[in-house]
């Protein structure tokens, strides 16, 4: 079993929820999908998110590796657990960069847990690039569209 | 024209402080180059063979006078007095310091323009038709659908990190003056029933292994045309190939599943997508159409004066029939005998801005070709116009000519060449012009690109070249037979290539094929189609 | 021989090793021999030069350093194309030089 697979709590250096991080492995979603009580899963770029579609309910942290900043299927896989109704804890792992945080956290993200840690002050402002968006996302911000055309 | 409001402003302004801060973070050493690049990249910032190149984005080529004007003042204040239009409707300039690259920006930010998505791995500039809202086969204006595709497309959450550049170019005519099913997406605005709908093409490009792209969806309703663009770039970015940077353009996708899996991926998704609710509201675009109206054309003479025959003749070249009939659009080349092409210097900028504002409704379109156009000028004012652009050189009678090349940047300052392509064209647009013979053949459309990635969209030339290297010396191979308009197809190579002076020779004997074997009315791509390669490579290598 | 040479950080312009430094002219570039990896680690990291590489080159009959692709020759002199914004430089052998 792979019960270290996965980031603990404490490697996690931006947090945007208010409930208790899970505090154990993930384990991969082939072994998700097989495993009736995994709680917590990771996702590798190849992997298809759809496939957890079924365990939304059961699941408390959905892992979402970035072993390459450049690999933006990850980006994608957030974006399809949100629009499902998934409400747990999204972490994103591995070449977690400055300059992604504020797409990741559109795409559904509510963790962070770089390989490298960030300087605070840099990511602070990426997080707040940002003060309006054009498009609809995972995050349900009012877009400058929407806002456009409010009654 | 489309015209900013505050969010559109603060959208601009809120990139360029952003970009200052990458930079900043990249000369401190808090990036490296590997972090920092695709950074750059997506603020339109190489790293070419002399130093920085900025390519400027010109969404859908339309510009105003104050926006030339300021491309201008970049040029002399930044680089070295010129820039380069290119075929995909942007402006590059070749002398760029990164330390200035955030103060071109926001410069740029003032007159509501950026370098946004102008490279890396995301949504590209959108492109189309230059004769928007002008040409007389149009059905329906492309621009609005191309300004609602970049807000959608501009720092898009999911789609920053595809699995390489995508580009999206959009018509609204039967006609297609846009390549557009050369492009990733091609999108052709169309009218049934009454009811407009987009038409989607996709899996297109040039590039090592050229494609064009098939239909996908036949129709698509106005109000669901980002949601289908969204399905279409999830399905890419989840499927698209990244273990092979040759191989990771959606057109190797369309082509591995093949064009009708794709599409059921992508009417998948759609379907999902649909329920998800990512569309902007519809009134969005009829603020955005708005913007579109047409300037206020006034009745004027339908007729001119042709008894100067140099006058006559850059009418019947360069000048294209207008959907009000006291008008045409007429184009000014940047293609001299002997010139770079798509070059122009600051001052010429400058006095293209002002004719624009006197005589255009202060409106200039970059064209695909690398020339400039003015979209609206009153048949009365012609001949005003031609005689302000001839007395600046810009009065050359060639669009479409074989003088009017399209060629890559090439080795003079690309990176990623194998040979030059810049005096080859100046070398054939100066022999032409001195024989006389530009106007016998008539079109012929001579694209030239330096290596294999068809900047210069040589596989699309009626003419093609292609520089490669051979054991460290310039080489050019010539392929025949391309098309990137509505009668779109692939150039076939002629077979071994040729040095410098035996491509241009090559070029001649193609053209003396032609002007013997042509019928009646026939341009030099249909006397191709009709009597095939081997008379050509008979005459080239018999 | 073997040179080193990449682009400066900050502006971008083509610059050449030579021996201490980062020159504008391709004549001031010297042969690193077996130093090249090693310095250019050391030049990329403290950000004097932006993606350095080791290339091959000659002196020419005229005494000058010619490197051996045509690429980084038009990189020493500039566009071919406008020879008025030629890099100055102390070669004396002019554009036939860079084909
Ligand atoms: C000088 C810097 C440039 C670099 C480094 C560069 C790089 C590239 C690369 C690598 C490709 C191939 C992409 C692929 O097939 O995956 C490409 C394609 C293309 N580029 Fe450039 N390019 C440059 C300048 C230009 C210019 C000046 C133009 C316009 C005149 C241009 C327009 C295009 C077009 C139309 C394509 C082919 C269409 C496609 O398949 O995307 N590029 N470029
Ligand atoms: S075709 Fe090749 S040489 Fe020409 S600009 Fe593109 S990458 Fe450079």
């Amino acid at each position: 079993m792979a019960d270290n697979l996965g980031t603990s709590p404490d490697e996690v250096q931006f947090r945007f929820r208010d409930d208790e991080a899970v505090d154990h492995g993930t384990v991969t979603v082939d072994a998700c999908c097989d495993q009736t009580n995994a709680a917590a899963v990771r996702i590798e770029p190849g992997d298809d998110a759809r496939l957890l579609l079924p365990f939304l309910d059961r699941l408390a942290l959905v892992e979402v590796n970035f072993p390459s900043f450049g690999d933006g299927r990850g980006y994608s896989a957030a974006r399809i657990l949100r629009e499902a109704g998934y409400t747990g804890e999204l972490r994103a792992v591995g070449q977690v960069l400055i300059d992604q945080l504020s797409h990741m956290r559109r795409c559904g993200f509510d963790s962070f847990a770089p390989d490298k840690r960030l300087d605070e002050e840099d990511a602070r402002r990426a997080f707040a690039t940002w003060d309006n968006v054009y498009q609809r996302a995972a995050d349900a911000r009012r877009t400058i569209a929407d806002k456009r055309h409010e009654a | 024209m489309y015209q900013y409001d505050q969010y559109d402003q603060a959208m601009v302004d809120a990139r360029v402080e952003e970009f200052r801060d990458q930079a900043r973070r990249r000369l401190e050493g808090k990036l490296t180059e590997d972090q920092f690049k695709p950074l750059r990249l997506m603020n339109g910032l190489y790293l070419q063979l002399h130093a920085y190149m900025l390519r400027v984005a010109i969404p859908y080529g339309t510009l105003n006078a104050r926006q030339m004007e300021a491309l201008a003042d970049i040029a002399e204040k930044y680089d070295r007095g010129y820039g380069h239009f290119t075929t995909r409707q942007n402006i590059q300039y070749n002398w760029i310091k990164l330390e200035d690259a955030a103060d071109i920006l926001a410069d740029l930010a003032r007159v509501e323009m950026h370098a946004i998505q102008t490279s890396g791995n995301c949504i590209r500039n959108i492109s189309a038709d230059h004769f928007a809202g002008a040409a007389a086969d149009e059905v329906v204006d492309p621009r609005p659908y191309a300004e609602l595709m970049r807000q959608w497309s501009s720092f898009h959450p999911e789609f920053t990190y595809l699995p390489r550049k995508f580009k999206i170019a959009v018509i609204g005519s039967e006609t297609d003056r846009a390549a557009m099913r050369l492009h990733d997406i091609g999108i052709r605005i169309v009218k049934r029933d009454g009811e407009v709908g987009a038409q989607f093409y996709a899996g297109g490009g040039m590039g090592r292994t050229p494609m064009i792209a098939p239909l996908i969806r036949d129709f698509v309703p106005l109000d669901q045309l980002i949601t289908y663009a969204e399905a279409c770039l999830r399905v890419y970015n989840r499927y698209g190939r990244r273990d092979n940077k040759y191989k990771a353009r959606i057109k190797i996708l369309v082509h591995e599943l093949g064009a009708a899996e794709y599409t059921r991926q992508v009417e998948e998704e759609f379907a999902h997508m649909l329920s998800v609710g990512v569309e902007p509201p519809l009134e969005e675009l009829a603020r955005i159409a708005a913007h579109f109206a047409d300037p206020a054309f006034v009745e004027g003479p339908k007729t001119l004066d042709r008894s100067d025959p140099d006058f006559a003749l850059w009418v019947d070249r360069n000048t294209h029939r207008h959907k009000h009939d006291a008008y045409v659009s007429a184009v000014i080349s940047l293609k001299p005998a002997g010139g770079i092409p798509g070059d122009a210097t600051a001052d010429q900028m400058r006095l293209m801005a002002r004719l624009a504002k006197q005589y255009s409704f202060d409106e200039l379109r970059v064209m695909h070709t690398q020339n400039v156009l003015l979209p609206h000028v009153r048949i009365a004012d012609l001949h005003a116009l031609w005689t302000a652009l001839d007395e600046a050189g810009l009065g050359s009678p060639n669009m479409d000519t074989i003088e009017d090349i399209i060629a890559c940047p090439g080795l003079d300052y690309c990176s990623l060449a194998n040979a030059r392509s810049i005096p080859l064209a100046q070398r054939i647009s100066e022999r032409f012009a001195q024989t006389g013979r530009t106007e016998v053949i008539g079109e012929l459309k001579l694209k030239i690109s330096g290596c294999i990635n068809a900047c210069g969209h040589h596989h699309a030339g009626h003419i093609g070249i292609l520089g490669v290297d051979k054991k460290g010396t310039e080489n050019y191979q010539l392929s025949l037979g391309g098309s990137e308009a509505e009668d779109v197809s692939l150039a076939k190579i002629t077979g071994p290539g040729f040095d410098e002076d035996g491509v241009i020779a090559a070029v001649e004997k193609v053209t003396d094929v032609y002007l013997e074997a042509r019928a009646e009315g026939e341009r030099f791509l249909d006397t191709y189609r009709r009597i095939g390669m081997e008379p050509f490579k008979e005459a080239l290598y018999g | 021989m073997k040179i080193l040479t990449g682009n400066d950080l900050r502006s971008g312009a083509v610059t050449w090793w030579n021996g201490t430094g980062w020159s504008l002219f391709v004549d001031d570039a010297v042969d690193v021999g077996d130093d090249a990896e090693e310095i250019l680690a050391r030049e990329e990291a403290a950000r004097r030069v932006n993606v350095p590489y080791a290339i091959e080159a000659t002196i020419d009959a005229g005494g000058h350093v010619r490197p051996a692709h045509i690429k980084d020759r038009v990189r020493a002199l500039g566009p071919t194309v406008r020879r008025d914004l030629a890099v100055p430089t102390a070669n004396k052998t002019g554009w036939d030089w860079v084909i």
